[in-house]
């Protein structure tokens, strides 16, 4: 399973890579995984304020929606628009061409609550257990 | 599925299953004064009776008079042959099959049906069906809000006035701000509408014919409420798309309407059928059931339910709508009359509508004291101001055989002079002729 070292996670297998006061977003290799073919992402707009983990986006596969919830609180700069068309990306790019949003952190304490990757790998390995 | 109440003896089982001695002691925990003291029905009939009585009833309405109103519902000539299939065991249920897919021939019904629907709108995607014109505005309005994220709402109160009661009703505790604004001569009041428009509109909704009968071009207002963002919504009138610019070619975003005309009978209450279209951009938003078209393992081409994630069944809560059901009969009785007019058919009838309504508009301009209002141009109904109050001549006529048309007076404050009348296809020359003279003689006695 693939869990780049330079992330933060939520454990709903959201992840935030911060640069400066901006972070990018998007769901986990473990999540696109368990959801299967993607076929329609509903991306936040930018402009939109989103509230750490409260709901963000909603990812649709074959025959389920699942919610996608904020890492981090903040304004969308922008969305992944390739998405609109191409959202099979994030179930063959989870943590680069499949990136949701660009988000301009609204609170930099909130990352305290995120998990690193190592907590995040032995969180997601508890759940197969 | 039978209708047999269960038995004494099952109703014993049953108690005893659960461990209580009595219907009573099962209900024990509410309190008696929240119980019922009776529930006032009367002593079971016989068959028969039921009959003889419903028949008495039925006596009660006026039958046979000769129908000039419309309001949104209309006099349509409806072929047997719409009767006969649609009445066929195979078809003859209310409800979308619930293991849809098993059901082919249903599936592809409802998926030609969504094809007639999005060719009268123009545009490129159209549910299974809604409930009746009312509700499908009602979810045109939401979808409205939930794309834009704006609860403002500006609507033309040329939108008839049962829709705009259902909307205020079903969205009473949503705290949605409505605007309604003017009528004048006539038609959409744009002045108004642009004075409200800002960037917290979510949707501009209009009615084309408008419940006065006119008919109207709403591009240029469609231009402006995209400048903001915000969503044209049009509840219209499908026989009348035979002949009028659609939708679609308006660039209306949402096209609703009330399906009666196409083929389901006038009757007090329905069933009905409300449609609804929408453009490509907005169908994640539709509400509802979808059918699509695909094909299977052997490349035949089959149908399915899709854009599921939509519903309630897999949303939960996030659904666009609580509406799991269509009237999926009503549905395939719009198809089968769609189909059997056809393309041609179904222009000849809008003409027929048309050149009708324009007949009975000379005829009547010739009565004494009429005067039909001709300050924008209609479909099949159209407003005339009478000398005396609409309702009373509404009670005359009656008694000479016609049902002359609906008083305006009853939707619109001021205008207890002003009938709507409407005619149809079903219309004939002496009919109208008759009726203009029946008028004149109504309005002299």
């Amino acid at each position: 399973m693939n869990i780049p070292e330079n992330l933060l996670y939520t454990k709903d297998h959201e992840w935030a890579k911060i640069e400066g006061d901006k972070a990018t977003i998007g769901i986990t290799d473990f999540a696109q995984h368990s959801l299967g073919d993607i076929t329609f992402i509903d991306l936040p707009k930018p402009g939109a304020k989103v509230e750490q983990s409260k709901w963000c986006a909603t990812v649709e596969s074959v025959k389920a929606a699942s919610d996608v919830y904020a890492p981090l609180s903040g304004e969308v700069l922008k969305a992944n628009t390739e998405l609109t068309n191409h959202p099979e990306l994030v179930n063959k790019s989870a943590y680069d061409a499949g990136w949701f949003a660009v988000i301009k952190i609204a609170d930099l304490e909130e990352k305290n609550k995120l998990m690193n990757s190592v907590q995040y790998k032995e969180y997601v390995q508890g759940l197969s257990k | 599925m039978n209708y047999i109440p269960h038995t004494e003896l099952e109703k014993k089982e049953m108690l005893k299953a659960i461990g209580v001695s009595s219907v009573d002691e099962l209900f024990k925990c509410i309190p008696k004064e929240l119980r019922p003291k009776s529930f006032n029905i009367p002593e079971g009939k016989s068959e028969f009776e039921v009959i003889e009585y419903l028949k008495l009833l039925s006596r009660k309405n006026a039958t046979n008079l000769t129908d000039f109103v419309g309001g949104g519902f209309y006099d349509h000539y409806i072929p047997a042959a719409v009767d006969a299939l649609a009445g066929r065991s195979e078809f003859y249920t209310a409800y979308t099959p619930y293991q849809p897919e098993c059901s082919q021939g249903w599936l592809q019904a409802i998926y030609e049906y969504q094809t007639v629907i999005c060719e009268l709108t123009g545009l490129d995607v159209s549910n299974a069906s809604l409930y009746d014109g009312g509700t499908a505005l009602y979810e045109a309005t939401m979808m409205a809000v939930r794309l834009t994220g704006r609860k403002k709402i500006i609507v033309d109160s040329g939108v008839s006035l049962i829709y705009r009661t259902m909307l205020y009703a079903y969205t009473s505790n949503l705290s949605i701000e409505f605007i309604e604004t003017p009528v004048v001569h006539g038609q959409s009041c744009r002045e108004d509408i642009y004075k409200h428009l800002d960037d917290q509109t979510a949707a501009v909704i209009v009615q084309n014919p408008n419940f006065f009968g006119a008919v109207d071009d709403f591009s240029d207002i469609v231009q402006q409420v995209h400048k903001y963002g915000a969503l044209a919504i049009a509840s219209v009138y499908p026989v009348s798309l035979g002949m009028l610019k659609s939708p679609g070619e308006m660039g209306i975003d949402i096209a609703t309407g009330e399906g009666q005309s196409l083929g389901i009978p006038l009757s007090f209450g329905g069933p009905y059928l409300g449609f609804i279209a929408v453009k490509k951009e907005h169908m994640r938003q539709l509400p509802g059931r979808i059918v699509g078209a695909t094909v299977d393992k052997d490349n035949k081409r089959g149908f399915v339910l899709t854009l599921q994630a939509r519903e309630q069944h897999i949303r939960r809560e996030r659904a666009t709508s609580n509406i799991c059901s269509n009237e999926a009969l009503c549905a395939l009785r719009a198809l089968i009359y769609a189909s059997l007019l056809g393309k041609t058919g179904f222009q000849e009838l809008a003409k027929l509508n048309y050149q009708k309504a324009e007949f009975a508009k000379a005829a009547l301009d010739k009565v004494n004291g009429v005067k039909v209002k001709r300050s924008a141009p209609t479909f099949n109904e159209f407003t005339v101001c009478l000398p005396k109050n609409a309702d009373e001549v509404v009670c005359q006529m009656i008694n000479k055989g016609f049902a002359c048309g609906f008083p305006l007076g009853r939707f619109y404050k001021g205008l207890d002079n002003y009938l709507l009348v409407a005619v149809t296809e079903k219309r004939t020359k002496e009919e109208i002729v008759q009726f203009a003279n029946s008028l004149e003689a109504a309005l002299c006695s």
